[in-house]
């Protein structure tokens, strides 16, 4: 059988799927499982967080992709309930022709639902919408020790709580009902501004974020002295009018993992001059499609293999407002001086929108995400500074793309993690949670 | 696109859900057949959601033949009309054991070859009076030439060819269209077990699409994916002399 992993391939650890397709075969799984002297498991989406979150520490998931079903949907109101293994795909598939889309989407949508819960996703409107967590409104569990349970905001509230960016802990994740937003139309009319360094960035972004319900900026990490912080910022409303049509599949696949990483210094410094200089005006305005606005990297099938075997790690954190500047330039800074340069670099300002999650990523300040090719030795002193200055900034780090954070750091940026244990599946254990809590 | 009528025995295999998904999408009134009532349930629920008009359930244990004429007039009494029935209910013998467990062999050709043909001569009678639709069936690129890894299920799925082939010849007057669906190497729960090799194993998605276009366009038989054509017949050119003596 084949073995499934994380998606930044690092680190490696095979996991053995065992697939459960329908609800009443949880039981009987786990008890497979227990008698082949498996003590503990996790369940397994689609694999797209980065680092070890989704990876069982007895190395055997519990695959549930194929748990893809519809329970319910009501296109007046654009309630759906779906089971957990629903990619928001195939959410966009069934509700953007009724005239609904995802309150909140990450930048992929190769993910499940019961993914996009247990790392209570954000995307380019977190400064208007919040986090996934928050437009969620009931969810069934089955936990080892309890059953089948629910749990939303007025019932099991702790429950609800911890399960919210409680990295698939709380128990198997069944059934999610989600509020969708209304849409008129498949389009987005977007607005691409080039801005020449990081000042100029926190000024556009301060100046048009509420104008826009979604707003990311692409940063060349590997321009320095005043051109460091250097991008584009991008802005974008659904349209209010127009088609509503699902996107034709176009994607192309990688199809072998190279030799070397493809992303390296030299590659990298070609990409990111010319992705700059791509726009010679200041102001593009256009009108796109959802598909490329939301999901650029989903038209490269496993554009995770473009790093070649030994995989990549992402670095993201979220910063707060009052030193989110200078530890944005001096994390820049770091990076480009160890040559360390990523693929896409991206800026996002981040509001101050409670999500229900105990341990939720997202906080008030800038987040920054980095890409870096996997080299065990550079990652480690590259990781180690920006550590550092992360700490140092009372910034933290994002769970789901991380495969390196010490259990210090990650203790003191979420301090509700004792609660996320003591409501903890007992049978259920991920790489990242021992790796964090012990 | 118009809603259709479809008919699904075997309702809850893989193949059989993805391709339920796209005609329930089209507003389509269903009658689904399988063994267990619960999953059944689920699935109704999720093509209701997906647009479907109506899903009307029916359990049905792969053996019980004798029941099928029944089953046949309920989907015909239910729908009226039927634009589509796909015979798609199946499982993967383990090739080994029915080499030294008679009654596991015979039951695993039963259920591959015996029923498929059952459920074809069930409602090729009413199709007969009706004098349109599409009948199509799953048989399997194993079906081409029986190999030594998996011959029980080969010949079951020969059988449900050659049958097929038949029957195609006698309803084709009568205005009816018979299809032959052979797929590959699919990621369904009937495989999960095996190692596949990724790159020739196609999603339920996939051959679902090819699929429903095979029945809009009235193919006769349909390799999924196209491929399978491709490597079934170098397969079958291969001399019996060298054939015999691969352990393909």
């Amino acid at each position: 059988m084949p073995t499934l992993g994380s998606w930044g391939r690092y680190p490696r650890h095979p996991q053995t799927p065992h697939p459960v397709a329908w609800p009443f075969e949880i039981e009987s799984a786990l008890s497979r499982l227990r008698s082949q002297g498996v003590e503990s498991t996790l369940g397994y989406g689609c694999g797209r967080s980065y680092g070890d979150s989704c990876l069982a520490q007895s190395d055997h998931v519990i695959a549930l992709a194929g748990m893809d079903r519809l329970i319910a949907a009501d296109w007046q109101s654009g309630v759906v309930t779906a089971q957990a293994g629903v990619t928001l795909d195939g959410l966009i598939q069934v509700g953007l022709p009724n005239g609904w889309f995802l309150p909140v989407t990450p930048g992929t949508k190769f993910v499940t639902l019961g993914g996009a819960v247990a790392n209570d996703v954000h995307g380019k409107n977190h400064h208007v919408m919040g986090t996934f967590g928050r437009h969620v409104r009931r969810i069934v569990l089955y936990r080892s020790d309890a059953g089948v349970c629910e749990c939303s905001p007025t019932v099991n509230t702790e429950l609800f709580n911890a399960t919210v960016g409680g990295l698939g802990l709380t128990g198997l994740i069944l059934e999610v009902e989600l509020q969708l937003r209304a849409v008129r139309s498949s389009d987005i009319s977007q607005t691409c501004i080039k801005f020449g360094n990081l000042d100029e960035f926190f000024a556009l972004s301060t100046q048009h974020d509420s104008k826009y319900e979604y707003t990311v900026s692409w940063v060349d990490c590997l321009a320095g002295g005043k051109r460091a912080g250097r991008g584009h910022y991008i802005g974008g409303n659904h349209a209010t009018e127009g088609e509503l049509e699902v996107a034709r599949h176009k994607a192309k696949r990688m199809p072998v993992d190279p030799p070397f990483s493809l992303v390296n210094t030299l590659t990298l410094k070609a990409f990111n001059t010319l992705y700059y200089q791509r726009q010679v005006r200041k102001v593009v305005e256009t009108r796109v499609d959802y598909d490329p606005f939301f999901y650029p990297l989903d038209k490269l099938l496993q554009w995770n293999r473009m790093y070649g075997k030994a995989g990549f790690q992402q670095y993201q954190c979220v910063i707060p407002p009052e030193s989110g500047r200078d530890a944005v330039a001096a994390i820049l800074r770091e990076t480009s001086l160890n040559g360390a340069g990523s693929f896409l670099a991206v800026l996002k300002q981040c509001a101050d929108i409670r999500s229900p999650g105990l341990l939720s990523f997202p906080k008030a300040g800038v987040s920054l995400a980095l890409d870096f090719a996997q080299h065990d030795a550079l990652n480690i002193r590259l990781f180690a500074r920006l550590d550092a200055l992360v700490h140092e900034a009372r910034g933290r780090l994002y769970p789901a793309k991380d495969a390196h954070m010490s259990a210090h750091h990650f203790q003191q940026a979420y301090p509700a993690w004792t609660r996320l244990e003591s409501l903890r599946d007992p049978m259920l254990m991920s790489r990242f949670w021992r790796r964090v809590t012990s | 696109m118009k809603k259709k009528n479809v008919l699904i025995i075997g309702a809850s295999s893989g193949i059989a859900e993805a391709v339920a998904r796209r005609y329930a999408g089209q507003g389509s009134n269903f009658v689904l057949v399988a063994r267990n009532q619960a999953k059944l349930d689920v699935i109704a629920a999720d093509l209701i959601a997906r647009g479907a008009t109506g899903v009307q359930t029916r359990v049905w244990q792969g053996h019980d033949t004798a029941s099928l004429p029944e089953i046949a007039s309920f989907a015909w009494r239910t729908l009226g009309t039927v634009d589509l029935a796909l015979i798609a209910h199946g499982t993967l013998p383990d090739q080994a054991r029915a080499q030294r467990d008679l009654p596991y062999a015979v039951e695993q050709f039963r259920t591959n070859g015996e029923s498929a043909v059952a459920c074809m001569l069930a409602v090729a009678g009413h199709f007969e009076a009706q004098g349109n639709g599409v009948l199509a069936v799953i048989g399997s690129v194993a079906g081409d030439r029986g190999r030594q890894s998996n011959y029980v299920y080969g010949a079951a799925k020969a059988a449900v060819d050659a049958f097929a082939s038949g029957l195609r010849a006698q309803l084709f007057k009568k205005g009816v269209h018979v299809l032959t669906i052979k797929p590959g190497f699919v990621a369904t729960p009937m495989t999960a077990e095996l190692d596949l090799p990724a790159a020739l194993t196609a999603t339920t998605d996939r051959v679902a699409a090819d699929i429903e276009k095979a029945v809009n366009s009235r193919r006769n038989v349909l390799y999924t994916p196209w491929f399978w054509a491709l490597i079934m017949l170098i397969i079958r050119l291969v001399p019996t002399a060298i054939f015999k003596r691969l352990s393909l």
